[in-house]
């Protein structure tokens, strides 16, 4: 970790750059352009090696154990709890759930709460722009309980229909569940808003953080949502860790949605007596070394500033519009001006598809695709985009590298 | 442009993805398979009319997709009129192993379609390039309509 966070000014970001084992690899013979983030992060040394430590040194099972491993090993996940907490603002760590990810934090809301809580003819508030994350496990929990969906509408330029909020905010309204930033436009939405307005109206709030934990300040309280849900590895973490935050007194009120392990006081063969939250719902052997990798994702980015990823990631991505506008028939999707760290685009002269498996083979990793966004690629008239995502260890000089790839691929496809 | 890129989009090929040969629907008594690739979007409507000895009379289609998808629907429709039964299917069994197996010697009766013999080293390409093959197999079963077919196991 070469990172100088302390002083005002600077981020060594080559030093950063680094820190990423994996980057300095060349793939078909070009150096890698990793530009996929939105989809997984690349891992720092220092993560790496949290999980070596933890296996070499520490790996035993939590909770249980009356040995010095096991209590090491506990000591490591709970700390990891509350090192969540702290990232996030939450007002003590019994309102982290430790989870495999986005995914999973959703799902397990639709199913303990949503189970619990609603009824026939209740509406749970979506937007168009949900990851299929965020639009499926409502659909399951809909179908089971006669709940109803409804959807705020994205506009043209990629941005909600906020104007029609208030009248989508009905008193059937239970849940409002949204993503803070979109994988496949780049929009940011206004989350403390958003919240405030659902509160207003009795309803509670989800936010999903997948595209933004990682990416900018982050304040549970301050944006004041009741859950909030996201993954470890599109912030450096490893795969299979997140989280979901929920306000302790939501969280208290939510029946187990898996058995087994770890999530009981006793059990008797006809019936079981449940733990408080968090531990209710981590039901089995977690996934210890994940979390313990995950607080030290945290570390690392605590130390180079997320205000500082924020505006190294959105200039990136605004660079990249730019000079997107230079090559001819290219559509930028999404907002024009604030934007998270990615590009979605189409070109007229070839399909994402065939301009992904180009751009594979000069080293450069884009995603093509729908992007798990299939209602709102259909809204928008595109069979799907390609998509540049960014990180803080990706470069200008790798946009400029993109672009000269991207003019190649036109003449190539024309 | 590396030597695997320019075995895969070989010009015959870019040529049917932006010149489709038998595109459009055929009107009357013809079999309807739509058939759809989910995780990537492409998607090609395949019309047949088949002839009462089970020869293909008349093929058209339409659709939208990457390169790969569209010159594949273009060329098999070229391939396919006009055969027997047994014909198309010896083609379509013929041109799976071509895109899927290291074929060094493809047979002469594929034709043109060997121009497509690039997509077997790029694997999470053969989907797009057997679209329209397990389209036609379905209208060949003579379900159209019935049952679409997709690339993805439901």
């Amino acid at each position: 970790m070469h990172v100088s966070a302390r002083s005002e000014s600077a981020v060594d970001w080559n030093a950063v750059r680094a820190d990423f084992p994996i980057l300095q690899q060349e793939v078909r013979g070009h150096p890698l352009i990793y530009f996929d983030n939105a989809a997984t992060s690349q891992k720092p040394r220092a993560v790496i090696d949290a999980l070596r430590h933890y296996y070499e040194h520490d790996n035993a099972n939590v909770h249980r154990g009356l040995h010095e491993l096991s209590s090491r090993a506990t000591e490591a996940y709970e700390s990891a709890r509350a090192r969540v907490a702290s990232y996030l603002g939450a007002a003590t760590a019994d309102e982290i759930v430790f989870t495999r990810g986005t995914s999973e934090s959703i799902n397990l809301v639709a199913q303990s709460w949503g189970g619990k809580f609603l009824r026939a003819d209740d509406v749970i508030l979506l937007t168009e722009m949900e990851h299929h994350s965020n639009l499926v496990p409502w659909q399951l929990i809909a179908e089971r309980t006669g709940a109803r969906l409804r959807f705020v509408p994205v506009r043209d330029d990629g941005t909600l229909a906020l104007d029609q909020l208030a009248s989508l905010l009905t008193e059937e309204v239970k849940l409002f569940s949204f993503t803070h930033v979109s994988n496949s436009l780049g929009t940011i939405n206004p989350v403390a808003e958003l919240c405030a307005k659902a509160r207003a109206a009795g309803a509670l709030t989800l936010v999903d953080a997948a595209q933004s934990a990682g990416h900018m300040p982050l304040d549970v309280r301050e944006l004041g949502c009741d859950f909030l849900a996201f993954s470890g590895h599109k912030m450096c973490g490893p795969t299979g860790i997140g989280a979901l935050y929920g306000r302790a007194e939501i969280l208290d009120r939510m029946p187990p949605w898996q058995g087994g392990g770890e999530m009981i006081v006793s059990v008797a063969l006809e019936k079981s007596t449940f733990k408080k939250p968090p531990h209710r719902f981590e039901a089995g052997t977690p996934n210890i070394a994940g979390a313990i990798g995950l607080a030290a994702a945290i570390d690392y980015l605590e130390r180079i500033g997320r205000d500082r990823i924020f505006e190294h990631d959105e200039a990136l991505a605004l660079y990249a519009m730019k000079r997107l506008g230079e090559l001819p028939d290219v559509r930028v999707l999404g907002p024009r001006d604030r934007r998270g760290a990615l590009v979605s685009f189409v070109m007229s002269t070839a399909h994402p598809h065939d301009v992904t498996t180009f751009a594979d083979q000069h080293g450069l990793a884009l995603r093509g695709g729908h992007h798990c966004n299939q209602p709102l690629m259909r809204k928008l008239g595109v069979p799907g985009t390609a998509r540049a995502s960014f990180y803080f260890y990706n470069q200008r000089e790798e946009i400029d590298a993109m672009i000269d790839i991207l003019g190649e691929a036109q003449r190539f496809f024309a | 442009v590396n030597t695997e890129l320019e075995e895969l989009y070989q010009e015959v090929l870019l040529d049917h993805a932006k010149r489709p040969r038998n595109y459009g629907e055929i009107a009357e008594s013809a079999v309807h398979v739509h058939g759809d690739n989910p995780s990537c979007g492409d998607e090609i409507h395949l019309h047949v009319r088949f002839a009462e000895d089970g020869r293909v009379d008349e093929i058209k289609f339409t659709g939208q997709g990457c390169a790969i998808s569209q010159a594949s629907a273009s060329l098999m429709t070229t391939k396919l009129k006009g055969r027997s039964g047994v014909e198309a299917t010896d083609l379509a069994r013929a041109f799976h192993d071509l895109v899927t197996t290291e074929v060094t010697d493809p047979p002469r009766m594929l034709g043109d379609l060997r121009v497509m013999s690039g997509v077997r080293k790029f694997p999470q390409r053969v989907k797009c390039a057997m679209l329209p093959w397990r389209a036609f197999e379905q209208a060949m079963a003579g379900n159209g309509g019935a049952s679409p077919v997709s690339t993805e196991r439901i």
